[in-house]
Parts: C-alpha cells; structure tokens; sequence
C-alpha cells in the first residue's frame, strides 16, 4: 500500500522547497515538487526607473548574488540600446566566472557532501592513514596534512562527545547508505573547512569591481568601478595582482581539491548513476558564463566561451544539436497557484502573465498533492518539452559540440569511475557535470582576466557608455532580453520600457526549469521525473530520506529564483510569478 | 585553523559562573528570573509555545541552563533570498565555522543543516524549548493567512513566535527581517513585515543592511556572547558599534564634497580621481553604516570605494525612499558644505532622517532603560565584563500593522523620544 512521505524543509538549498512523495516498500512511486515562497519582486520592479531594475531583481537570490543583476543590465541595454564597452564586459564576465566558481565550491562541500559524507565518523579515522587516503586519490591540496588532519578530527570528536552537534544536530549518521570509509570522511570534513576559507578569500574578486558580495554594485551602460592603471583611486595595479593571486588560489583549490574529491566520492557512490534520471532533454545557450543580449543566435553580447554556440539536445542524442529557438519557450501554471487568462495554455516569457490564485488548503497544512495546483513555481517547457538546464547540459552541450578541455575532462571522470556519458542523466551525473564545469570555468578565468589586463596595457581603460544614459535619449516603447549561462542554469530577463519606465518584467530561472511541477498533460517536472520517474528511486526510511535529498541537491535548488516575478502589463492587479 | 572558545572557558554555563565569582544562589535567581520571562512570553504568545505547554520552573531553567554547555542558537530564514546567510559565510572577523562549531551550538538552520524534514523539525522543536538566541533572516509575509511563506506547513509567522517565546536574544538580520526589504516595497503584494512588527514583547537587534557585513552579523553575535548583553543601539535597533556613523562622515571621499568635486557621469575625470559620488546620487548622506571602515570582504573593497553610489540599503524602506537611486538626493542651493547635506538628507527620508537625527538621545534613553530592566542579574557578566542587557526586556511597539498579538497600546518611540533631541 502506497505510503505518504514528506520532505519540508529541505535543507541545504537556497528557499523553501517542500517534496511530498508516495512510496511502494522501499521505492518512490510519486513525486510533488512544491515550492512554498513567493515574494513577487517584478509587480516591485513595475513603474521604476529601468536603471535601478538590477538592483532590485539582484534581491532575487543571495546565492546566485550578481546574475540576476547583470541579466537585468544586459536585457535593459538590449531594450534601450546601450553599448557598454569591451572592458565592461570583461569585468562582467569575470564577475559570473568567479562567482560561479564560488557557487559551485560552496554547493559540493557546504550543501552537497553531507549528503556522501557521514560527519561523525570522521572521528574513527587515523590522521596519517587520511594523508595517505588524499594521496591515493590524487588529492595534491596543501592541506592535506597529518597535522591538520588530527586537528580536524580533535574538532569532530569535541563536538560529538560534548552531545551538542550544532549543525550536525538530528542528522542521518546511521543511515546505512553512507558508504565511506573514515579516512574518507575526516578528509572530506578538513576540506569542507577548508572550502569555507577559500570562497571566503576568492569572491574578493568581485568585491574589487563591485564594491561588496554578497550583492556587488553593478552599472546599466557598463560598469562603476574605473580601470586605470596610473590612478590610485581607480582598478589599478594593486588590485591586479590581488586578482591575479586569487585566481591562481583558485584554481588550485578546484584542481587540487575539488576535483579529485568528487571523483572519488562519486567513484564509492557509483550506482548513483543509474538513479535520477530526469527528462533526457537538455537546453543551453552556451558554457558557463556565456551573456547574449537579445536573441543568441544572431548577436554574442559578451561570451568567454564563444566556441560551444547554443544549443538543446532532445533525448540524449549528442550527434544531433539541435538549433535554439527562444521563441519555443513557454511558461504553465497547470500546477502553480496563478490563472491565465487564457486558462491553462502555455505563454511566451514575452507575452507571460500570471495572477495569484491560490487553491492550496489553508495553513497549516499537512499534505498539497491532492489538490491540481501544489506550488508557487510555473513550469517552463522548450517546443512543449521538459528541459533539464545547468551544469549538466552545459557539459553535454560542450561535449557534443566537441570541446575539447570537456571533452578530456568526461572522458577521465568517466574511465575512473567506469560511466557513459549518457548516464551523465543521474544525481552522481549532474554532480559530477558541476565539478567538470567549474574546471572549465576556473581555467576560462584566466583567460578572461589575462585579456581584460592587455586591453588596459593597450590603454582600453573605458568601463561606460554615457550615450544612453538620460531617459530623453530613450524610444518612448522599447523591450529587450537577456540570455546568461549562470551557475544553476539557464537565465533569461525579459523587460519592457514605456514612457522611461519598466512596463513589464519576466525572468525565466533556471530552477524554474527545474522545480516546476505537471503540465497540462501531466508531464513530470525534472525534480518529480528524476524522483518518481520509473518507480525505483530509493528511499528505505522514511524519516531519513537521505537518498531523496541526494538527488534533489544534484540539482542545486534555489527556490527563490524559481519564485519571484510578476507582470502587471495592462492589469493593475496582476500578480505575475515568472 | 584552530577553534577557540571565546569567551566560554568551562564547559558549562554555571561552571563559567562560578568561576566569575557567583554562587550557586545568584545563578537560581537569575534562572528564577529567566523562568519569569519565559512564563509571560508563553503567555503572551499563545498556547502554541512549549513554554507555555509546560509550566517554567527556577530548577528547571537551572537544571536546563546549568548543563548547557554552548549557547543554543535557533536560525531561520523566512522570506528571504539566502544573501545574509551567504554573507556571514564570508565573514573574516569570527568566521562562521568559528561560530557554529565553537562558540554556538546552532541547532536549527535550513542552509547548513545536514538533516531535513521531520529530523529538522524536531530539532527545531527541541532547541526552541530551551533558552537560546534566535536569529532571523528574512521578513514574515502577513497578507492571505500566511500562504506566501510556509515550512512543514506551518506560516512563517507561527514558526518566527514559537522560535521566539524563549529566545533570550532576538537578532533580526537584514533589511528583510528588520523591515522587508525588497518583498515588502511598493506596493508589498505578500504584506511583507521585519520581526519586531511580529515579536513586540522582546528587544529585536536589527543587523541593518541588504545584506549585512559578514563581520558585523557575527560580531554581533559574538557581543551577546562576550559580553553577556546586547550591544547598546540606535532608535532603529541597530547596534551601535557598526550604525552609529554616517557614511559621509567617515567617507574617504567626504573632502571632495567639501570642496565640491563631484562625479558627474560614470567613469568621467571625477570618477577616476574618486572624487565624491553625491551628484550621481549617492545616499551616504542619509546611511548609517560603518561601510567605509570595517568595509567589505576581509577589507577587500566597500560600493564607494569601488566607484558605485551608496544605495543606503542601512536605511528602512530604502527601496521605496532612495529611488531612483541615481538621482541626486533633493537640491538645494549652495550644497557642497556640511550643514546643507545633512537638510537634504533629513528632508529626504523625512520621519525616519528625524528619527536618526536625534538618535543619540534615543539610544541614550533606551539604554537606561535597558540597563534597568537587567538590574539583578549580574551572573550574565561570566560571558564578559561590560553592561548586562541580555535578559528579554519589553519592546515598544513601533509598527502597528499586520499582528495577531494582542498587547496594550503603546506610546510611539519616536514620540516619546523626540524631547531628548539635541
């Protein structure tokens, strides 16, 4: 008999995300992903100066802090016809490179290990026979002492015998599906520190050009921070080599540390790769990082990874791209608490609408799935089909398009841990997919920041474009969009400008894509497919769905991006959430 | 890396006591007063709280408090964007791992946490029957009863009070949880309120800024813990140590407004001399902010320093106010000398530049008040040394709007205050 499971909160993600499942014995046989905030930031953003858009939809996520903003900017620029300079778009670039890195850092220690590594039982390991473990699987990080191992594991052990776990508190420690050794797990603790200090040291990066993080300033036309390299109040010298040393750090911590660990993790936990497949379909407009204003098919607004053009893989043929169309994008409110006006149809991110009606029982609830409405999230669908975005179908975009370095990279991952790329459709696929990435990423960085230094060498110092800048230079209608490669996936802003003021504003979010739920004809969302899709993803207790949270942080959840937007076009009480 | 414990020397909390000279007498008067607190807070916020479910005894608060070993420390993130939790992630001061795994035993945190769902629910229930310090992140959604923020069902406003019937300290942390922030800007479709318009029978500390300085959301929560207080603050419940300077007082830019030389588009001459950013709209004017000292990302930068505009996100409703942010603050003839910036600052944001303005008479008279709500509690000083206010003391009410709680009417802070101006 079918057995009633929920999951609220999950935790280590960004927002509120609830799962209610239904199991048969150990196996999930149903799946409700049910997003359970809204704040509808876009109705805010309606009526205001199109200049401050960023600063307000940048307030969409904390997590993926900056692209909201520069996916505001570029799609605003596009509408209004700015021209930012080469250098501003450099320094944008290296803004998304290095935050992504970040991002993907913090979400395999900090959100995802816990999930692979049991925390106490780091205090049954032996400090030398840890050194020696790092060795074995090619870990050259430096911090991968005897010493501080034993002080890491002092640390653990305080805690567990002091009885107060802190964060630990109430964990899974166990659940029997933990299967690393305890040299494994006391170096992957050290590196879960460790991870700490580093996003800590390398989103200085952005602070230089952005003034802060989480949450940098950022500049409709360019950008605000100044680039000479004579001037001591300007991006100079200094700061230059300041990058420059966190750039080397990081990639250093990403070659030496993260990689090896995923590999490794993932290498014990093998059989993921047959668990959470979603949807074999796969949407990008290019790598990590890659920025188009307006369509991507005709112009490249600012991209470090030109080479791999946009693209959607349908069924998991790598040997056939097929071309993008941000025409085929619609959006569904089948199971989200909005109404259409035309009832339950699919709408163009351009044309979008979504008025709040909530159908939900009233709070407090114990259970939603029985009602055809479960959640604030909409659900995207590409020419009518579910769509997996991010890391995972950047790496296989990459790799059917032939790129090398991704290439190289999935081939290693795959020889050692004894995969095919095709099975890169599972929960160990899309974690390892983010790990391959941020490679790539890391090694772009400094390509990126080596071509913005010889601009200034060559004196390309202009970081603005003031052409635009007075609201009487603007079309009395204008409208323009944004398409960027951000950490968790495919983002898009889609803005109107009437009379110097924003008319109407979308943004279609990557774990939108993602955490939506059925559409008209019952099509699963990628977190209910990946879930419930054939009946045997694994949950043998109930009251630690440690296996359902594995495969909900492959993901990377960031419910407050999936959640936000409104469109008040023509309708004063609209309430229109993405 | 190493963890040391602060200012936690024994293991438990009446071990530290008694070190610090208190006997075994003081410590059951205080946990007799703690158990007071407890009692009327459970009371006041309905039978939903543990607190009230069990009747709080002297012995059993002692018996509770007296084996703690670290301060409880209860987390949430309510209608937020994660930014604040990320941004303490980045602190260089006490850094977070120094936090939750030496000084503090945070026991309930949706971003960090390792277990999720019922465990998570259960720890949460666990550490909110006990004495700790709860901190929020993000706003709490009034409008609809409560459908545009839920955990396990419940509202975020039910999961904010029954986390707060036995904090001992309350630190709002953000423009979210201090006021709402973006969600809460017009027109506010989900009704969005901060903590202290929820919780009013408590003093709320709000760790101002969208978000905060890492280093200033844990200081802040390493001064309740050395110090065994909350931090004096200002009329806006800000603490003082990081809100008690305008950012164009201590702006390094400040002897180009004097003398004013202004940035007039970005990335002119000004601009690459870091002349001042005021004409570009720069809200350094009306912001209280320590920014431009203990600044960003381990000293890395701070938004003027690298040549943006200060949107004053320090300040309430600074969505709402300080829109369109690239306009000048309101001209008035002759600006470029001090006396004139501050008129336009007050003229701008109106009550709440008033309220500021006078905010050192306020902060001095609440201060008295605090200090004499905390009056006989003296074992506090075993976590530090300096004035004792961290004992729950009555809150005035400042926002009418949007709560269920029922409580006399109060008389308005600012009203009250306002004599003790200049």
């Amino acid at each position: 008999m079918a057995k009633q499971v929920v999951v609220d909160p999950i935790s280590r993600i960004e927002g509120h995300l609830r799962i209610e499942l239904e199991t048969e014995g150990t196996s999930i046989t149903k799946a409700w992903s049910e997003s359970t905030q809204f704040r509808g930031i876009e109705e805010i953003v309606t009526g205001r100066d199109p200049r401050d858009a960023w600063a307000f939809t940048q307030r969409i996520c904390g997590v993926c802090t900056s692209v909201h903003a520069i996916a505001s900017i570029v799609a605003v620029e596009n509408a209004l016809g700015f021209n930012p300079p080469t250098q501003a778009k450099a320094i944008r670039d290296i803004v998304l490179t290095a935050q992504e890195v970040q991002d993907h850092v913090i979400h395999f220690y900090h959100l995802h290990a816990l999930d692979w590594v049991n925390v106490p039982d780091a205090m049954n390991a032996d400090p030398a026979k840890t050194a020696a473990f790092a060795k074995s699987i090619g870990s050259t990080w430096k911090g991968n002492t005897v010493e501080r191992f034993t002080e890491v594991k002092a640390t653990v052990k305080q805690i567990v015998e002091s009885g107060q776990l802190s964060v630990f508190t109430g964990g899974y420690w166990g659940h029997p599906a933990y299967k690393l050794p305890p040299e494994a797990n006391l170096m992957a603790v050290a590196h879960y520190l460790d991870a700490l200090e580093f996003q800590r040291s390398m989103i200085r990066i952005v602070t230089v050009f952005g003034g802060k993080n989480p949450h940098p300033n950022f500049l409709v036309g360019g950008m605000a921070c100044s680039i000479d390299p004579n001037k001591s109040e300007t991006v100079n010298q200094v700061q230059l080599d300041d990058i420059a040393g966190w750039i080397a750090e990081s990639k250093e911590f990403v070659e030496s540390c993260y990689l090896p660990d995923a590999l490794a993790i993932m290498t014990v936990y093998k059989e993921y790769f047959n668990i959470g497949a979603a949807q074999p379909n796969f949407l990008a407009v290019g790598m990590s990082g890659a920025t188009y204003g307006g369509d991507p098919n005709v112009g490249l607004n600012t991209s470090p990874h030109a080479a791999v053009k946009p693209g959607v893989i349908l069924n998991m043929d790598l040997d056939n791209v097929q071309p993008f169309d941000p025409k085929l994008i619609t959006e569904w409110t089948s199971s989200a608490w909005y109404e259409y006006t035309e009832g339950d149809v699919g709408l163009p991110p351009a044309q979008g609408e979504t008025t709040v009606k909530y159908t939900g029982p009233a709070v407090p609830y114990k259970w939603l799935a029985d009602h055809p409405q479960y959640t604030w999230c909409k659900a995207p669908r590409y020419d009518g089909k579910v769509m997996q975005v991010g890391p995972v179908a950047r790496v296989l975009l990459a790799y059917a398009r032939g790129h090398e370095r991704t290439k190289e990279l999935v081939g290693i991952a795959a020889k050692q841990i004894g995969i095919t790329p095709a099975q890169m459709n599972s929960t160990g696929g899309r974690t390892l997919a983010r790990c391959v990435e941020c490679v790539t990423s890391v090694e772009s960085l400094q390509g990126i920041f080596n071509t913005f230094v010889d601009g200034l060498k060559k004196g390309d110092l202009d970081v603005f474009d003031s052409t635009k800048w007075e609201p009487s230079t603007w079309p009395k209608e204008a409208e323009g969009y944004s398409f960027v490669e951000v950490a968790r996936g495919n983002l898009s802003h889609w803005v109107k400008v009437s009379d110097g003021k924003i008319s109407h504003y979308q943004a279609v979010v990557p774990t939108t894509w993602l955490a939506g739920g059925r559409d008209k004809d019952g099509n699963q969302g990628p977190y209910e497919e990946s879930l419930a899709g054939n009946g045997k993803h694994p949950l043998v207790d109930p009251a630690q769905p440690l296996e359902v949270l594995r495969t909900i942080h492959s993901f990377d959840p960031c419910m407050s991006c999936a959640v936000h937007l409104l469109d008040t076009e023509g309708q004063e009480l609209q309430v229109v959430v993405q | 890396m190493s963890y040391e414990l602060g200012g936690w020397s024994e293991p438990t909390l009446e071990e530290n006591l008694i070190r610090q000279g208190f006997d075994r007498r003081d410590f059951l008067k205080y946990c007799g007063e703690l158990a007071a607190v407890f009692t009327v807070g459970g009371a006041v916020l309905g039978s939903a709280t543990p607190a009230a479910a069990a009747p709080v005894t002297a012995a059993k608060v002692a018996e509770e408090l007296g084996a703690l070993k670290k301060p409880v420390v209860v987390w949430l993130q309510l209608q937020e964007c994660t930014g604040c939790m990320e941004s303490a992630l980045r602190s260089g001061g006490t850094t977070i791992e120094e936090a939750v795994l030496s000084l503090l035993s945070v026991e309930y945190n949706e971003l960090v946490m390792q277990a999720s769902g019922e465990a998570l629910n259960k720890a949460l229930d666990d550490a909110n029957a006990q004495p700790h310090i709860l901190v929020v992140n993000g706003s709490v959604p009034t409008k609809d009863g409560g459908i545009y923020c839920t955990i396990n069902g419940e509202s975020a406003e039910t999961i904010l009070k029954k986390s707060a019937a036995n904090a001992s300290a309350i630190l709002a942390v953000g423009a979210c949880a201090e006021w709402g922030s973006v969600q809460a800007s017009n027109p506010n479709p989900t009704g969005a309120v901060g903590v202290d318009s929820i919780i009013r029978d408590k003093p709320v500390v709000n760790v101002s800024g969208c978000p905060p300085i890492g280093d200033v959301i844990t200081a802040t929560i390493a001064y309740v813990l050395t110090h065994g207080s909350l931090p004096s603050l200002d009329a806006q419940g800000r603490p003082l140590f990081a809100y008690d300077q305008r950012i164009h007082d201590s702006c390094p830019r400040r002897a180009h407004f004097d003398a004013g030389q202004f940035v007039r588009t970005f990335d002119d001459d000004g601009a690459r001399n870091g002349w001042c950013l005021y004409e570009v709209g720069c809200k350094g004017p009306s912001t209280f902010s320590a920014c431009p000292i203990i600044q960003w990302n381990q000293h890395t930068s701070w938004p003027i320093g690298a040549g943006h505009p200060c949107i004053g996100c320090t300040e309430k409703n600074f969505f709402d106010n300080f829109t369109p942010f690239y306009q000048t603050l309101p001209n008035v003839s002759g600006f470029g000398i001090e006396a004139n910036a501050e008129k336009v600052g007050w003229g701008l944001v109106g009550a709440t530049a008033a309220a500021v303005g006078i905010h050192a008479g306020i902060t001095a008279a609440k201060h008295s008040a605090s200090r004499k709500a905390a009056e006989g509690n003296e074992p506090l000083q075993a976590f530090g040394d300096s004035e004792r206010v961290w004992l729950p003391t009555p809150k005035k009410a400042d926002a009418p709007e949007a709560t269920a709680t029922p409580e006399a009417p109060q008389a308005d802070a600012g009203t009250t205050d306002s004599k003790d101006a200049e």
